[in-house]
């Protein structure tokens, strides 16, 4: 998936991840594309939790051999 | 900034206390506004580890001495094991890349947590304003927290 931005959160668990992209998007302008690296399994659900709360985008999850890409588009 | 979430961080115990700091955190980073309430054993939390001074009162004197202020003094609830369990806790979460009480106390503040110190406690319990350590906002009591909890979302007790 095309992106503007990558932020790596290899080993982090919850809520790091969260947190970390909370502060990254914030860089970002409107309708940039931010990859998120993980491998915490508790980013499929949160991921879009943390999208649905924050009016964002979810645009989607890659999963591959326990590490996970995750796509969010700012909207505000 | 619409949505709130108000904690009250009763507990000193350091398993409970990250839950807390984990949901403050959390909340911040989906743009909610937190306030933690720090009171009674869970005001040990934002003490500094040294009080600034001695009370007169003897039975303050010893409770200071029994309970230990300090983010890093907090035990686990369960298996501290005179502090073998509580440290080998310290070292699995360091293991796993996840912050310490200490550095949970930064972020919070990094993500704009609002720290209230309850003034009862410290009434009771003879620790001063300057036994807390800088990153508490106000000291406040019940009626600070009612009035922030009934717009609250999000309203816990830990």
């Amino acid at each position: 998936m095309n992106k503007d931005f990558s932020l790596d959160c290899y080993g982090l668990l919850c809520p790091m991840p969260i947190i970390k992209l909370a502060q990254k998007i914030k860089g970002l302008k409107v309708g940039q594309v931010l990859e998120i690296i993980s491998t915490d399994e508790g980013m499929k659900e949160d991921a879009p939790a943390w999208c649905r709360t924050t009016g964002n985008e979810f645009l989607g999850i890659e999963e591959n051999d326990g590490q996970y890409r995750v796509y969010i588009r700012k909207l505000k | 900034m619409s949505d709130k979430t108000t904690i009250i961080v009763f507990s000193s115990d350091l398993d409970k206390v990250l839950a807390a700091f984990n949901i403050a955190t959390g909340s911040a980073a989906m743009n909610m506004e937190v306030s933690m309430f720090f009171t009674f054993w869970g005001l040990n939390v934002v003490r500094k580890e040294k009080s600034s001074k001695k009370s007169t009162n003897w039975m303050k004197r010893m409770l200071g001495l029994l309970n230990r202020g300090g983010a890093d003094r907090l035990k686990l609830s369960k298996f501290h094991m005179l502090g073998v369990g509580s440290g080998m806790m310290k070292k699995l979460m360091k293991g796993s890349k996840m912050p310490s009480v200490k550095e949970l106390i930064t972020l919070a503040k990094e993500l704009g947590v609002k720290f209230i110190a309850c003034n009862t406690t410290m009434g009771i319990m003879g620790i001063s304003k300057e036994d807390l350590i800088p990153e508490v906002d106000k000291i406040a009591g019940v009626a600070t927290y009612l009035a922030e909890a009934k717009e609250s979302k999000v309203n816990l007790f830990i």
